[in-house]
């Protein structure tokens, strides 16, 4: 791997990474606004 | 793809790992179709919309409903370039996908598909109701296992019978708001199921060669141009009359019904411009299937407004 597909490479990775994160925050909250949404419904 | 030497001027940073991701999130992204997301979420949303207690239903739980139609559509998307990377690899309009251009591994494909359609079903159950999570894991095992797997490399009636995957969401979003599927959702389902195939086959009647070359049976391939066009004026004669239904069995008023005429008349009108093609003596186009892409842009615009005349019948004129 030459220096500039290093680059590319982490580049990449930090951009999956950051989109794993944002997956993970959203569906944290998807949960728990669904559980909210169940509670209040009585379900 | 499995260089782990570190090459000099690097420094003390860490070595690579074996072998290396070199995929953007935009590939995984790409995975999911989100072409083909955007129609099925639509008509997820008007089958939710036009369901009876759609109004009284919460917030969060129709969005997630929504999400999770859309997740498991690109679920069974990711699953279907998995499967078919061998084909996707010598088709011009699918070669650059992120498997065959080797962005991503297949095997990941894989998981990610899996992954998602589990998910999917798993928070539609716990959102909504069971007969909703059935449906959607029904429609994910239909596109994969009957559609991709059995009938596409097998038959010419693949996109025919297939196409059944692609007319669940209308049923999955009813199902969500009411936990179960009446009459209503199953005409709106033979809608879209008799919609696909000349759909689906204005598009294979330019895309001929493609599928040729990677060994696809579709009609055009197997049957030849000229009966391709026979069978799409034939599916759009059926098609006009079936999208009157719900105003036949009174669960739409005259404006859908207005709409879903004129829309019927106009396919018929772009089917029968595909069947009077300027061919050559096999039926090919001379015109580079001028009217056959008019005829799929033509299908696309058809479903939309169709289900956006029934959502606004409902919702504005019925309540």
């Amino acid at each position: 791997m030459t220096p500039d597909e290093r680059v590319i490479f982490e580049r990449r990775r930090r951009g999956r990474n950051i989109a794993i994160l944002l997956v993970l925050i959203a569906l944290c909250a998807l949960f728990y606004f669904v559980g909210m949404a169940r509670l209040l419904r009585g379900g | 793809m499995s260089d782990t030497a570190m090459e000099p001027g690097q420094g003390g940073s860490a070595p690579l790992p074996a072998s290396y991701d070199m995929s953007e999130v935009g590939d995984w992204i790409a995975l999911l179709k989100p072409r083909v997301m955007s129609l099925v979420v639509f008509s997820g949303l008007v089958g939710l919309l036009v369901a009876p207690g759609a109004g009284a239903m919460q917030p969060v739980l129709a969005v997630t409903a929504i999400l999770c139609i859309a997740v498991a559509s690109g679920a069974a998307g990711a699953i279907n370039m998995w499967y078919d990377r061998d084909i996707d690899a010598v088709m011009r309009r699918t070669a650059r996908r992120p498997i065959p251009a080797g962005r991503i591994a297949p095997g990941a494909a894989l998981a990610f598909g899996v992954w998602l359609s589990v998910a999917s079903v798993t928070m539609m159950w716990i959102a909504t109701n069971v007969a909703a999570a059935v449906v959607l894991a029904l429609s994910i095992a239909f596109y994969v296992f009957v559609y991709t797997m059995w009938l596409k490399r097998r038959t010419p009636q693949n996109i025919v019978i297939g196409g059944a995957a692609g007319a669940f969401p209308p049923v999955i979003g009813w199902a969500a708001v009411t936990g179960d599927v009446t009459l209503v959702p199953i005409i709106l389902f033979a809608i879209v199921f008799v919609w696909t195939p000349p759909h689906f086959w204005s598009l294979a009647l330019w895309a001929h060669d493609d599928y040729e070359r990677a060994g696809v049976p579709m009609l055009p391939v197997t049957a030849g141009a000229r009966e391709t066009r026979r069978q799409i004026v034939i599916y759009s004669v059926v098609l006009a009359p079936l999208s009157l239904m719900p105003w036949i069995v009174g669960f739409a008023g005259l404006p859908y019904a207005i709409v879903a005429a004129v829309l019927g008349a106009a396919f018929l009108w772009f089917a029968v411009g595909v069947l009077r093609d300027n061919q050559d003596e096999a039926g090919r186009s001379l015109t580079r299937d001028a009217p056959a892409r008019a005829c799929f842009r033509f299908s696309l615009y058809y479903l939309f407004i169709l289900f956006a005349a029934l959502a606004i019948d409902r919702l504005a004129f019925s309540a």
